[in-house]
């Protein structure tokens, strides 16, 4: 989403970023884990942004400015705190291993296990759960992704291989429990 | 062969492969059913992620509230601000502008009264007072034909305690008028007559009694005249000559 626009008010705020209310809500909820905590979270990022809504400049990526807000706000935030001290060094993947015709992955689209599925996600770290969300929920380019969490491209490449691999395996675990 | 692939597998279905290593990949899939099958169930988690985490959906009742947070404020607007700050000093103007005015006439008025006493008392003091001295009206009135440009009516004063004693031409601010002395017991009142437009302008069409140096003043405006009474007579006596002379018009 780019504003072309030189002219930024108020009434183009609301034009902006009220259709991005329910993705940022969605968004905050799964950072937050909870209702009370995502609405304060929404609410403050809506009042920064447009505070700072002079500041942002015409042409570069509303969505992804509004983002990066948020999840600014989140990690200042009570819970985001905890999760940062815990957030691992970003160092070099793995190896990717085959997912195998046994997958976890197709068990789970057989049975719709969409709760399994989204346990898993929130099991995830914070720092593997936001660049998820961004790139399967929101559909965010990389560049979009590195633009709203403010890190590397490279980081952001690295960081998703690492996700899908933690999600896989903490679906394997899960399922085999099952 | 497969390894180096399966890395690149998600980079694939994110559709953030080079164009170059599109190609190569899409010829390798068709070619190896590992990676085939591998690229397939990756997708369908993609798939999957995308629709189960589209979990949370905020209430109608907080987006209202940050939509109500959000909404533009019913501000003035510069150009109304504008307008009601030009009109307050439009105010502030045109009050300036009527109490300079009003004090202007007031000055005026008063500058005209204290003219017209000191022409009733330097004729008194002069050992001439009068140019025609006649008690009779007929004779007065005629007098000043040719000499002030208007004409005016004078009373009849039997049946009162007035007497004319006679009269003159006289100036206020280069108006030429009429100036009738009449007189009760000992008291000298001067009846100055100008056209209303040479000295009226500030001194308003209704009917006006006021003190000047401790002199009694009448004043009023009849038929484009402009008439003073003033004398150290009372106020009452002032009054009577100013109502007998009225009616004569």
């Amino acid at each position: 989403m780019e504003v072309a626009e030189e002219r930024l008010t108020a009434a183009t705020f609301e034009e902006l970023a009220m259709p991005l209310f329910d993705q940022l809500y969605n968004f905050a909820h799964w950072l937050a884990q909870d209702r009370t905590e995502a609405e304060d979270l929404v609410q403050e990022t809506y009042a920064k942004a447009l505070k700072g809504f002079s500041s942002f400049q015409a042409g570069t990526n509303f969505r992804a400015w509004m983002y990066r807000i948020l999840r600014n706000t989140f990690l200042t935030s009570r819970t985001g705190l905890k999760a940062g001290a815990t957030m691992p060094l970003d160092s070099e993947d793995g190896l990717e291993v085959s997912a195998g015709p046994e997958t976890p992955e197709s068990i789970l689209i057989e049975h719709s296990q969409h709760r399994l599925l989204q346990t898993a996600i929130e099991s995830l770290p914070v720092h593997f759960r936001e660049v998820l969300l961004l790139c399967e929920v929101e559909e965010m380019s990389y560049q979009e992704i590195a633009d709203a969490l403010s890190i590397p491209m490279g980081t952001v490449m690295s960081r998703l291989s690492r996700a899908r691999k933690a999600l896989r395996e903490s679906l394997q675990h899960k399922l085999v429990r099952t | 062969m497969a390894d180096h692939w399966t890395a690149k597998l998600d980079t694939y279905l994110d559709g953030e492969l080079s164009a170059n290593d599109m190609r190569e990949l899409d010829s390798h899939l068709r070619s190896c059913p590992s990676c085939a099958a591998d690229v397939l169930s990756r997708l369908q988690i993609k798939r999957a992620v995308h629709s189960a985490a589209k979990r949370y959906s905020p209430s109608p009742e907080f987006r209202q509230r940050v939509r109500n947070s959000i909404a533009a404020k019913p501000r003035r607007s510069p150009l109304f601000m504008w307008l009601g700050a030009t009109a307050a000093v439009a105010l502030l103007l045109i009050v300036g502008v009527v109490t300079i005015s009003v004090r202007q006439q007031q000055l005026q008025r008063q500058q005209t009264l204290s003219e017209l006493a000191d022409l009733h008392v330097a004729t008194l003091a002069s050992a001439n007072p009068v140019d025609v001295i006649s008690t009779d009206r007929h004779t007065v009135k005629p007098w000043f034909q040719g000499k002030i440009p208007f004409t005016f009516n004078l009373p009849e004063l039997q049946n009162s305690e007035f007497t004319l004693v006679g009269g003159r031409v006289t100036y206020l601010g280069q108006a030429p008028g009429a100036e009738l002395i009449y007189q009760i017991r000992k008291h000298q009142i001067s009846v100055f007559i100008f056209q209303d437009r040479d000295v009226g302008h500030d001194l308003g069409s209704s009917s006006q009694s006021q003190k000047e140096l401790s002199f009694n003043i009448e004043s009023w405006q009849q038929d484009g005249l402009r008439y003073f009474v003033i004398g150290d007579a009372s106020s009452k006596d002032i009054r009577n000559l100013a109502d007998i002379l009225k009616k004569a018009l």
